[in-house]
């Protein structure tokens, strides 16, 4: 039998450890590098659920109907046959999570029970309490720990990942990564490259992302080559605590399982949702609903005059509220105060995740051959706007897909990679170390921190819900002055053991390219799209924008190309959630 | 809620590296309304000068999620092992003091390598053994009580504040902790965890196991997700006395 191929994935939550146990599985083997312990990625955020069409409850549910909703909810943007694929494959993910032992809340006949989330009609979200993906995750961690025992999977946590090794054929053949406790720089020949590394909410300075997701990873692919697609699609979820120090989520599911989101109007309360979208109520997407928040607070209706809203479950049986939500309402009530069984929650919009990212095929594999992407860092599958619980779903297939085509490509290769040794392994270490040792030198008037919270405000205030031209374009100047300003920072940290400051610095310099990737896909989108929202161009214009933007790295900046979007499976119609959505013919 | 004075006073037990003696530096900051010890930590990031002006440099910390499910920041605040994400000093007093978890080794500052705790997870062979990720249907029914048992005791996020707290975890004893014991019920509780049961308790039955616990019932007072460790351990110990009763009756 052929030598196993050897595979690097990079980032350890729900995609990439799918990936890391499907290649163990086909007995191959796992370089699994992760900045975290693995059970500690962001994955454990999920709170909601995890999609799946499995139609326990009667009504007619199917993976067509998931699709249909899933296409429509992200206003058509999406490659369509990987998103058919995954909702195909959906139930199966479900029942795998269950035989690892993934303690899903149960009907009284002991079967999984299932939710309903944003932009369908039907209970088609399994869920653990309010904390899935951390149960999801788990269940994958102890799964990879048994692979890790079996010597098929090894574990690099601790490390992050500082670049791809790319041969002159324009192959990834493998990554450099620092040990971020030993400051160690090392080259890691591999027979391909996964990046399972998740979001990019620290762009926006406070997210409801964790504060480890700051798309490094993808900054450096990027700046070597990959494609970036739809940079411009940032979800901003309509149910959030604002934070000193991050925003936290309150979950969908809240509405899900009745929550009711109100203001004053007029001195009575106003379920504005409801009465503007008979048809959805509170479960319009989340794209809609943050709108609509952001317009009722703008014209002076948020709670006390601010930029806040109720999310009400105070008309809810508590013991039920505790059961199916627990894990939310916790956070309510430790970070906030009141317990919202009681008192109706105070929420505002907060951004929450990235539809764009490392542009792939339905492969998973970039435009560099060998580097695969999977979960929320590629751009597939969420189009304009991702529905809730389409997630951790994505991830799942993602990692999966990715996994099943890294292999072959492995296999295929004429010659392994080279050793550690090849000089195209130690030239580039050693570049690496050589920017690590300029950034420590780095002793100017400009603090990271600050810097870092300067960009969040600009894009958060200009490059979120609504968007102006005027103003982007004041962004994008401000985001080339904060990168020349980068270069005048103080490190603050001369030790050369566990320098945190020199990681951040190196994610900050990531963070502001991506950052222009964001805002400059958003100037040239002249229409509005799902997340995408510009009040001088306020309505979808197929004609023009039915396409991908596709981001190129140069040293002036991203260079902007455009591409077809796949409509193969379902013609684009107008999407409305006032009232019922048609499901388009099975062809 | 104690009276908020508008300076924050830490003093921050430092380290430089594993082998550096340890020191303590004191830094002020100004106080807002509803931040936490992260924020502090942040605000000592924008401006890491010590209480009397000199330059530090910024400290480290470990943190992931904010929201207490990740289990990343554990350090001690004032003395006790807590989460740094939802201690809030609007709660705790303008007072504080941080210092690295004292059970595990200390890397920088306030970080610690807790790798030792997802070793002992390997060791009890913390998963069920499924035949594979393919589709084989189903798993097998659980009764919405079993369920939400099982759910009371995976929300564990490994953060260690329980063996922090117990007397009978330190580097002088191979006992599992009631981090891991509580994984060895979980797996037991589930049907096909169950399968190997009698295997899964013969490994705490030993050194390092079940017998080590001193019933200090430190954990369960330090666990921030209310997960009962020691029901978990009483449950455990009548699973291995009823194993040991019948192992004997087999000889």
């Amino acid at each position: 039998m052929a030598k196993p191929v050897s595979i690097a994935v990079v980032g350890g939550g729900l995609a990439g450890l799918t990936a890391a146990i499907k290649i163990a599985e086909a007995g191959q083997h796992v370089q699994l590098f992760s900045i975290v312990p693995v059970k500690r990625s962001h994955s454990v955020c999920a709170q909601g659920g995890i999609n799946a069409a499995v139609n326990t409850k009667g009504e007619g549910d199917s993976p067509w109907e998931h699709f249909d909703d899933s296409i429509y909810g992200g206003d058509f943007l999406a490659d369509q046959p990987p998103v058919l694929r995954m909702c195909e494959a959906a139930p199966g993910y479900i029942y795998m999570f269950d035989r690892m032992g993934v303690p899903f809340t149960r009907t009284r006949e002991g079967l999984i029970d299932f939710r309903r989330f944003g932009g369908t009609k039907h209970h088609r979200t399994a869920y653990a309490g309010a904390t899935t993906g951390q149960q999801l995750l788990y269940a994958l961690d102890e799964q990879v720990r048994r692979f890790e025992d079996d010597g098929k999977v090894t574990k690099q946590e601790g490390w992050e990942l500082l670049s791809l090794v790319i041969d002159q054929n324009r192959i990834c053949r493998g990554l450099t990564a620092i040990d971020l406790w030993s400051m160690e720089v090392d080259a890691f020949p591999a027979d391909a490259v996964i990046l399972a590394t998740g979001g990019i909410g620290a762009i926006f300075g406070k997210s409801t992302n964790s504060i480890i997701c700051t798309g490094s990873a993808q900054a450096a692919a990027y700046q070597q080559g990959a494609v970036y697609a739809n940079g411009e699609f940032i979800q901003v979820h309509p149910t959030a605590i604002p934070g000193e120090d991050k925003h936290r989520l309150m979950s969908e599911s809240v509405r899900g399982e009745g929550g009711r989101v109100w203001t004053y109007k007029n001195g009575k309360p106003w379920y504005f949702l409801e009465e503007k979208y008979p048809a959805y109520g509170n479960l319009v997407p989340r794209d809609i609903a943050t709108r609509e928040i952001f317009q009722v607070c703008l014209e002076g209706h948020g709670v006390d005059g601010k930029m806040m809203v109720y999310l009400d479950i105070t008309h809810m049986d508590p013991q039920v509220l505790t059961r199916k939500l627990g894990g939310v309402l916790e956070i309510y009530e430790k970070f906030v105060g009141p317990d919202p069984r009681k008192v109706p929650m105070i929420v505002f919009p907060a951004v929450h995740y990235t539809m764009g990212g490392l542009w792939v095929g339905f492969d998973q594999m970039t435009n560099l051959p060998g580097l695969f992407a999977a979960g929320e860092c590629d751009y597939s599958i969420h189009g304009a706007n991702r529905l809730g619980a389409n997630s951790l779903l994505s991830c799942l297939y993602g990692g999966e897909t990715a996994a099943a085509h890294a292999v072959p490509f492995a296999q295929g290769h004429q010659k392994r990679a080279p050793e550690k040794s090849h000089p195209l392994f130690t030239a580039e270490a050693l570049r690496q170390r050589e920017i690590n040792a300029t950034i420590m030198r780095k002793r100017g008037p400009e603090n990271l921190r600050a810097l870092h919270e300067e960009m969040g405000q600009w894009m958060t205030e200009h490059v979120t819900v609504i968007r102006h031209n005027d103003k982007l374009r004041r962004t994008d100047e401000k985001l080339r002055e904060l990168q020349e300003r980068w270069d005048r920072i103080d490190l603050n940290d001369e030790g050369a053991f566990a320098n945190q400051s020199l990681l951040y610095a190196r994610q900050l310099d990531g963070m502001l390219k991506l950052a222009r990737v964001i805002t400059l896909g958003a100037i040239r989108r002249d229409e509005s799209r799902g997340a995408h929202y510009k009040p001088e161009f306020a309505s979808r214009d197929d004609a023009h924008w039915l396409r991908t933007t596709m981001a190129t790295w140069t040293p002036e900046g991203p260079e902007l190309s455009y591409e077809p979007v796949d409509t193969s499976l379902i013609p684009p119609r107008p999407r409305k959630y006032d009232v019922e959505k048609q499901t388009a013919f099975l062809l | 809620m104690p009276s908020m004075s508008s300076t924050i006073e830490l003093k921050i037990k430092r380290r430089d590296r594993p082998e550096a003696p340890p020191r303590w530096e004191e830094f002020a900051i100004e106080y807002r309304p509803n931040m936490n010890v992260i924020s502090c930590l942040m605000e000592i990031q924008k401006r890491p000068m010590t209480r009397s002006g000199a330059r530090t440099a910024p400290v480290n910390f470990e943190a992931s999620c904010l929201e207490e499910v990740c289990g990343s920041c554990t350090m001690l605040i004032n003395g006790r092992p807590r989460q740094a994400c939802s201690t809030l000093v609007d709660k705790t007093g303008t007072r504080l003091e941080l210092a690295p978890l004292s059970k595990f080794p200390v890397v920088r500052d306030l970080v610690v390598d807790r790798s030792s705790l997802f070793e002992r997870f390997r060791q009890v062979k913390a998963w069920v053994p499924i035949d594979g990720t393919y589709n084989l249907g189903p798993g097998p029914r659980l009764s919405p009580a079993d369920q939400d048992f099982r759910y009371l005791l995976s929300r564990c996020m490994s953060c260690a504040c329980c063996m922090e707290a117990c007397p009978q975890v330190n580097d002088r004893s191979p006992f599992l902790g009631p981090a891991t014991l509580n994984q060895v019920l979980l797996m037991i509780t589930h049907p096909t965890g169950a399968l190997n049961k009698e295997e899964r308790l013969e490994a705490i039955m030993g050194p390092g196991g079940l017998g080590d616990c001193g019933d200090a019932q430190n954990c369960v007072r330090a666990c921030p997700k209310e997960i009962p460790l020691t029901t978990s351990i009483a449950q455990l110990n009548r699973e291995a006395t009823s194993y040991a009763v019948r192992r004997w009756l087999k000889r």
